[in-house]
């Protein structure tokens, strides 16, 4: 079909977007096959297994189940937008540190899940993050290693905080 | 087979009245979508039929929580975490914020949203029992008219509601007069997060000296819709809780459930565990002898 569709426009990651798609493409086709952000991945396709979580004006979504239309005007947040300058955020060092990140398939989604939930809540408890993370699945870590994860970022910024604490004294 | 995007026409008004046109201008054409936590699963797997949707998500004055005096009215186009994070609805409803909190994941309940939930139907719909046990009503809104009608009398057969074809739902209204009762709901699913249930089952009862003044039962799951069970309603009705009336409620709830074998549970199962659900609700109610 040789539509020409009208244009949506977004930002992702703070740079502003317009892509001429058809309005039921799902975000998630559109950020990888129009952005070329091949970050977020697809896992289930159903809402199931959170691996292409992506933030939409705030809020942690499945971009498999949104259709790009209703992403007009919305500010999307992506894995990508995590790193500033190459240098890593704290999540994503600990991920690392922590082997929260095996195969790989799943920690893009889990990256946004567990940044969506410090970003709600910079002191959740063990139980608010396995509710936080519970919507995404990994098949390689059984989870410890995530959870241990973002206990340990946690952790660094508790610590981060004392040093200012002390430095301002 | 994928679904294709081209298949599928996505029209997005920017107002109500231009949703409520769309559908009056083509009665039964075109099929709302607004979280798309349902729609966006069938047409990933290339199974939507429907060719022709209008969006919902953002619509102006669909997704609002009102408190009034005497009773809150939540737009169909609120989310459940819309509801979760409501102050009104968490004190005054916590059963309807409890199986909030059980749909999917975070990311789930950032999208769906209370209509979809109810107009999608399924028989396992997390929000039903609470709202059932609620005495909610479900107001429906078209270009022609509105109209409110019992959420206990919305669902009609399997997927199929009393929405006329070119009628949305617009809202759902709770009366704010259960600050004494007795509420209850519990879900069985094969695992605590991100399940669906083998069987849930919600209550409300009004307990005055000992004698069930007023009560409401609901279960997801047991039927082709979410129902009241209403035989066992009446059987506690102005009595006494005791071993017998619950052993009599038992029974009548046994005699209305009509639950099926699935992919998720058996027949069977359902139906010991939806009563043992019934007799924990019963059992926690204070009975004649003491308060409990």
């Amino acid at each position: 079909m040789s539509t020409s569709w009208p244009s949506i426009v977004f930002r992702v990651n703070g740079s502003p977007q317009s892509v001429r798609v058809p309005p039921m493409k799902r975000l998630l086709d559109v950020l990888r096959e129009d952005l070329h952000l091949n970050g977020t991945k697809e896992g289930c396709g159903e809402g199931e297994c959170g691996s292409c979580s992506v933030r939409m004006d705030g809020e942690l979504v499945n971009s498999c189940m949104v259709p790009v239309v209703q992403a007009q005007g919305a500010c999307i947040e992506t894995v990508e937008g995590l790193a500033s300058n190459d240098e890593m955020q704290p999540l994503q060092k600990a991920f690392l540190e922590c082997g929260g990140a095996q195969c790989g398939i799943c920690t893009p989604g889990m990256l946004m899940a567990a940044s969506h939930l410090l970003a709600r809540n910079p002191r959740p408890t063990l139980g608010e993050i396995r509710e936080g993370l519970a919507g995404n699945l990994c098949r390689c870590t059984g989870f410890i290693r995530i959870f241990d994860s973002v206990i340990a970022t946690i952790a660094a910024d508790v610590s981060v905080n004392r040093q200012r604490e002390n430095n301002a004294r | 087979m994928r679904g294709d995007p081209e298949a599928h026409e996505l029209i997005a008004p920017r107002t109500l009245t231009g949703v409520l046109s769309l559908l009056a201008s083509e009665p039964g054409q075109w099929t709302p979508i607004a979280g798309g936590t349902e729609l966006m699963v069938a047409f990933a797997a290339g199974r939507l039929t429907a060719r022709k949707l209008v969006n919902l998500w953002g619509v102006p004055d669909l997704r609002f929580i009102r408190t009034e005096p005497d009773r809150i009215v939540i737009g169909a186009g609120s989310t459940f975490r819309d509801l979760r994070k409501d102050p009104t609805v968490s004190a005054e409803f916590p059963l309807i914020a409890k199986a909030a909190s059980w749909i999917g994941s975070i990311a789930n309940q950032s999208r769906a949203t209370l209509g979809g939930n109810l107009v999608n139907g399924s028989p396992a719909a997390d929000s039903s029992p609470a709202l059932l046990a609620y005495d909610a009503h479900a107001e429906l809104i078209s270009i022609r008219s509105t109209r409110i009608v019992p959420y206990a009398e919305f669902h009609t057969g399997y997927k199929r509601n009393v929405l006329a074809p070119d009628e949305l739902l617009y809202a759902v209204h709770l009366p704010r007069r259960f600050a004494q009762h007795r509420q209850y709901l519990r879900k069985v699913g094969t695992r605590r997060a991100m399940a669906i249930s083998k069987t849930a089952l919600a209550g409300c009862a009004l307990i005055e000296q000992g004698v069930v003044r007023e009560i409401r039962i609901a279960a997801a799951s047991i039927a082709a819709f979410p129902t009241r069970l209403y035989r066992a309603e009446d059987v506690v009705s102005g009595q006494s809780i005791t071993s017998e009336t619950i052993r009599a409620a038992r029974a009548a709830a046994l005699s209305e459930i009509v639950p099926i074998d699935d992919i998720r549970s058996t027949a069977e199962y359902r139906r010991v565990v939806t009563v043992n659900l019934l007799q924990e609700f019963l059992g926690s109610l204070p009975s004649a002898g003491g308060e409990s």
